[in-house]
């Protein structure tokens, strides 16, 4: 079963009845009523891009259809999906610099250790010298965690006891790339809540420290869960508060949420989202298509 | 955010006028907030519709309170089928007589499982039980070590097998546990997707072999529209017993725990606080209720306006006249008193109809100081209470002395008594735009269309929109 497959299993009662209508509407012209709008604006909702990103794009997208006079179903379906498509920053990937050291940060339990493990293996597939760094420090068997990863993509890890600075790892691990001349440096951080200021002070801390230390450019990438809610914005705003952002991966796509909230938090964030996660397993990685993405949100 | 809400509810419940009962209007105009702020809180949308469809149905005809606003009283009804439907009150794990008992926890990835194990092993070893922790969990790297540098650090024993396949594992630990006269188990095992067959079977076939007293979900608090999908899915393959919600110590609103409640039937019997042993606590339904409907603070009050009642500092004489921003130090008396009888200046200070201009005035003045303003208000006459104006120099310095405080005290009161004098007045123009008694000054409004004045002026909670709650 391909990813697209799997993001589009589990289709809800709404997406059925949206899907029902659009199929009902072939044949006898665009001529979409008030169940329609409902129904798409359901779809949405229900896809967690939120209330408001919603009913801006239901009025918005109502506006069109009256004024372009589409004449097919099918092209409504397309004009849906690349509006949405089209809401994405797309610009600005950092995998695709070279050398470049890359922060994975994010709230707990995301898939930031994971998604390290999968990037480095992609990285190393293209031919990279790639170097991990473990500056989580905190949670129990983090390191190990990520040492695992580092085996199964075969790359060196830089790490330290539990309860060692954060900072200084990520600085060790700086320090080892570049005697390696590594083209990506990965530094994996502890999850924690955008509520907890110490910790996100942290985290400036490691961020600072690696800029400082690293003669490569440095990017900062948020891991977020396609499961999160409304929440997802708030931390990403917090995130992008103290950090300053530069994309967003966006995890567990293989399951039955949609990840709406991406699509808000890179519009009002102007990031792009780079990478989906779509399994646990290291090749689980995948560009992301904001068109395929759309479709899926809206289950067509 | 949640600023946001409380100021849309209250332009939303200021514009409300029936008395005594609910319109439908009143509620519908409710009900749209309401709706909003459950998406927002991430309840599912199909859970929003079922529930507001019932909480409208309760509210219709519904009396009001006498100490609420029609708006308030919408939340009330609102509050109370949250609370309810959360599961009214706590619901406690209960394990059998049999030894040992097991406890298995099971979810999506990430969401808190292994931690939770170590930190539901700590609380029991608390209440005297003799836990062992399982590592069910062969998949995910290091999982295994994850829990036993939990174990370690904690003291607790940890059973990893030499298995790799989980079921296995499961019950030859329970045998374990058995043979070491340990009398709890907890089984850690792999997060999984509900989609995911294999991994759903496994997780049934764990259930199969150890029989489990307790099987717990463990859900993200951040969960957004899908988590009731997640949740019928692992219910109707596992049926299991109740929930941990994790990561509620971020500020997600948890709608999930409603939704989950609304489809599955099941309680959630833990919150889990932090990423420390320590951080799992009893879940509170009412407090989860707040906590969705993200107006904490408003929601406080009125329950406690509720209570208070009809045991309000205030008469209706007190209420006209205040309407016609006359007020005195007595008032300021009254209001203190109020206020601490519904939790005092913190709690009362937000989030009220004329709220931001409340704050600012309320930022000057502390707890202790309020004991001070009461010190300084009963050295004062009864006259110079009544007219503020004759308080000439010779009088404060009396006051001071009388109430051991410094003159500048003394001023500063009275200074404040003016700003909030001031602040009452144009609350007082704000609050009542259709032109009761109070505003007759502003000249005539919609012709001939003025209300009748109210019996008891509805303003906001009873003393809480006074020169002293300021
Ligand atoms: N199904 C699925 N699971 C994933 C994906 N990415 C990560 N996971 C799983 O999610 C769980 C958490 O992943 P981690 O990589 O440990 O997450 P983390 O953000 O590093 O967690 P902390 O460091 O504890 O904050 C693990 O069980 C992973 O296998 C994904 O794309 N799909
Ligand atoms: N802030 C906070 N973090 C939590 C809480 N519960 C768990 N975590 C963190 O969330 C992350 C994931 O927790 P785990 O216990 O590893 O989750 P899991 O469900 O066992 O994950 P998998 O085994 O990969 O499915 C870790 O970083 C935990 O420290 C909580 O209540 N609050
Ligand atoms: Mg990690
Ligand atoms: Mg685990």
């Amino acid at each position: 079963m391909s990813w697209y497959d799997k993001l589009n299993d589990g289709l809800s009662k709404s997406r059925e009845r949206l899907a029902g209508q659009l199929n009902s509407l072939v044949g006898r012209g665009v001529d979409l009523d008030d169940t329609f709008w409902e129904s798409l604006e359901d779809t949405l909702i229900m896809a967690d891009l939120g209330l408001e990103p919603s009913e801006e794009i239901v009025s918005r997208l109502k506006r069109e259809v009256a004024a372009k006079a589409f004449t097919s179903v099918e092209q409504v379906k397309e004009h849906l999906v690349s509006a949405i498509a089209d809401e994405f920053e797309t610009v600005g990937d950092p995998f695709k610099l070279n050398p470049v050291t890359v922060l994975a940060v994010g709230v707990n339990g995301t898939g930031k250790t994971t998604s390290v493990g999968k990037l480095a293996k992609q990285a190393v597939d293209e031919g990279k010298t790639v170097v991990l760094g473990s500056a989580d420090t905190f949670r129990a068997a983090a390191t190990e965690q990520l040492d695992i990863w580092a085996q199964r993509a075969d790359v060196p890890i830089i790490k330290r006891d539990r309860g060692a600075d954060a900072a200084s790892v990520a600085y060790e691990t700086v320090e080892h790339a570049e005697e390696l001349g590594a083209n990506l440096t990965l530094i994996d951080t502890a999850g924690r809540l955008h509520t907890s200021l110490d910790l996100m002070r942290e985290l400036e801390k490691v961020q600072r420290v690696t800029r400082d230390r690293s003669k490569t450019p440095t990017f900062t990438v948020l891991v977020m869960d396609a499961t999160t809610g409304q929440n997802g914005l708030i931390q990403a705003r917090e995130f992008n508060k103290a950090l300053a952002l530069d994309a967003v991966i966006l995890t567990k796509l293989d399951g039955t949420a949609k990840g709406g909230i991406a699509l808000a938090i890179s519009k009002e964030l102007d990031i792009p989202i780079v990478r989906i996660g779509v399994g646990e397993d290291i090749d689980d990685l995948r560009p992301f298509e904001p068109h395929e993405f759309a479709r899926a949100l809206i289950g067509s | 955010m949640f600023d946001n809400l409380g100021s849309r509810l209250q332009t939303v419940f200021s514009g409300l006028t029936s008395k005594g009962r609910l319109s439908e209007e009143d509620i519908d105009n409710a009900m749209r907030e309401i709706r909003r702020a459950l998406l927002e809180a991430d309840v599912n949308l199909q859970v929003v519709k079922t529930f507001t469809a019932r909480v409208r149905e309760k509210a219709l005809g519904a009396d009001v309170l006498s100490s609420l606003t029609p708006g308030q009283m919408v939340i009330k009804i609102v509050m109370d089928e949250l609370t309810q439907l959360l599961g009214g009150t706590l619901s406690r794990l209960t394990l059998s007589n049999r030894m040992p008992n097991v406890i298995m926890l099971v979810g999506l990835q990430g969401s808190g499982k292994t931690t939770a194990a170590a930190k539901l092993a700590y609380l029991m070893r608390k209440k005297g039980k003799r836990p062992i922790m399982i590592a069910a969990d062969v998949y995910r790297p290091a999982a295994i070590d994850q829990l036993e540098a939990l174990g370690r650090e904690l003291q607790i024993p940890v059973y990893r097998g030499e298995s790799d396949d989980p079921v296995t594992i499961a019950r030859d630990g329970v045998r374990y546990a058995v043979d070491n006269m340990l009398d709890l188990v907890i089984i850690d095992t792999a997060g999984r997707l509900h989609i995911d067959d294999k991994m759903m079977d496994e997780v049934a076939r764990i259930k199969q072999a150890t029989q489990p007293d307790q099987i717990l979900m463990v859900i993200d608090a951040m969960t957004g529209q899908d988590a009731v999908t997640v949740a019928d899915a692992f219910a109707q393959r596992l049926d299991f017993d109740g929930l941990i919600m994790s990561k509620l110590d971020g500020d997600a609103r948890g709608g999930a725990a409603l939704s989950i409640r609304e489809i599955t039937g099941k309680p959630i019997k833990f919150a889990s606080m932090g990423e420390k042993p320590d951080a799992l606590e009893e879940f509170y339904p009412d407090r989860m209720a707040k906590r969705i409907l993200g107006m904490g603070d408003v929601v406080s009050l009125i329950e406690k306006a509720s209570e208070i009642g009809e045991d309000s500092e205030y008469s209706d004489d007190d209420a006209e006249r205040l309407m016609q921003g006359k007020f005195t130090f007595d008032d300021f008396l009254k209001s203190i008193k109020q206020m601490r009888k519904m939790g005092g200046l913190g709690a009362v200070a937000k989030l009220l109809p004329g709220g931001e201009a409340m704050k600012q005035v309320s930022g000057q003045m502390d707890e202790a100081q309020i004991d001070r303003v009461e010190a300084i208000i009963f050295s004062m006459t009864e006259r110079e209470r009544i007219n503020p104006k004759i308080l000439n120099g010779s009088r404060r310095a009396r006051i001071a002395k009388g109430a051991g405080v410094e003159v500048v005290d003394v001023n500063r009161l009275i200074k404040q008594f003016d700003q909030a004098s001031k602040m009452m007045k144009q609350m007082q123009k704000q609050m009542d735009p259709g032109g009761g008694k109070g505003s007759s000054k502003r000249g005539k409004r919609g012709k001939g269309k003025q209300r009748p004045p109210q019996k008891k002026p509805r303003f906001g909670l009873p003393g809480t929109n006074f020169p002293g709650f300021n």
